[in-house]
């Protein structure tokens, strides 16, 4: 289970690798730790799961349309209402 | 993705006044914004206020704009600090600077370890699921909160997410990891139960 990396120095990197920013010494460290290490998996994959699952599902929040309409009434800027939205 | 907001405006035009140019700013930038209070405050009126009061405050400020971050860390800014004073208002012993007790210090305790992975992207991203993903951020401390929300939700860099924030990118950091990992236990209780139900049903 332990090598070179246990699982609390892995826990410092953790962020880094899953963003994949780590430099390739610490990165094939991380790999062959959790090749040994089940937990250590579970928690880097679970990880990378629930940034993915957060950041897919906020993608489908689109700002309602009368929200949209009362912003541009706010700001003055009623003319543009009818404007196709620009995404 | 901030680059192209840089050259994508003019900030001449948007200094002069110029409507259509402000128009096309506010389209580009208000769901982001709307999102960023939504997910902040939990509350679409609250959410509302943040996104109009955003955009009311960016026009004031814009002659004093220097255009140091882009547009749309500036606005993130303004959007985070109109979000904190909502929260303030409501919990008036908030400082968001301080550290909480415990949050950076202290070890980070890893409880799951439920492979949950596997399950069906219909599982993981069904209505119900949905709902545990928004009871779970709103779970986390505001602090903790914003630094996932600008960092994994927005994509921003861990630049622009200090700048937004006004925090160091150290802070940043160590608040990102605390906030993913609690949201990762959470999730690996909610979704380990799924996982036991699919095994044993």
């Amino acid at each position: 289970m332990k090598k070179h990396l246990n699982c609390g120095a892995l826990l410092e990197s953790l962020s880094e690798y899953v963003d994949g920013v780590l430099g390739d010494a610490l990165c094939a460290e991380i790999e062959s730790h959790v090749a040994d290490c089940d937990d250590c998996r579970v928690v880097v994959d679970t990880l990378k799961k629930t940034i993915y699952l957060y950041h897919e599902t906020s993608e489908k929040t689109e700002i309602p349309i009368d929200v949209r309409t009362r912003l541009f009434h706010r700001l003055n800027l009623d003319d543009f209402i009818q404007e196709k939205k620009q995404v | 993705m901030n680059e192209e907001s840089q050259q994508e405006f003019s900030l001449e035009l948007l200094r002069s006044g110029d409507r259509a140019e402000l128009a096309r700013l506010v389209d580009v930038h208000s769901t982001k914004i709307y999102r960023l209070g939504l997910k902040m405050l939990s509350n679409p009126q609250d959410a509302e206020d943040v996104l109009q009061n955003t955009f009311l405050k960016a026009i004031q400020a814009l002659p004093k704009f220097e255009g140091r971050s882009t547009i749309s860390t500036w606005l993130y800014r303004i959007a985070v600090n109109e979000s904190l004073m909502l929260i303030r208002r409501r919990k008036p012993e908030f400082d968001f600077a301080s550290k909480v007790e415990g949050e950076e210090d202290d070890e980070i305790l890893l409880t799951q370890f439920s492979d949950w992975c596997c399950l069906p992207e219909s599982e993981l991203v069904s209505s119900e699921a949905q709902k545990y993903l928004d009871k779970a951020i709103q779970e986390l401390s505001e602090k903790l909160r914003v630094v996932f929300l600008l960092r994994d939700i927005e994509k921003l860099s861990i630049t622009e997410t200090s700048e937004a924030l006004n925090i160091s990118e150290s802070a940043v950091k160590t608040r990102l990891l605390r906030a993913r990992l609690q949201l990762r236990e959470m999730l690996s209780k909610y979704y380990g139960e799924r996982l036991n139900a699919e095994k044993t049903g």
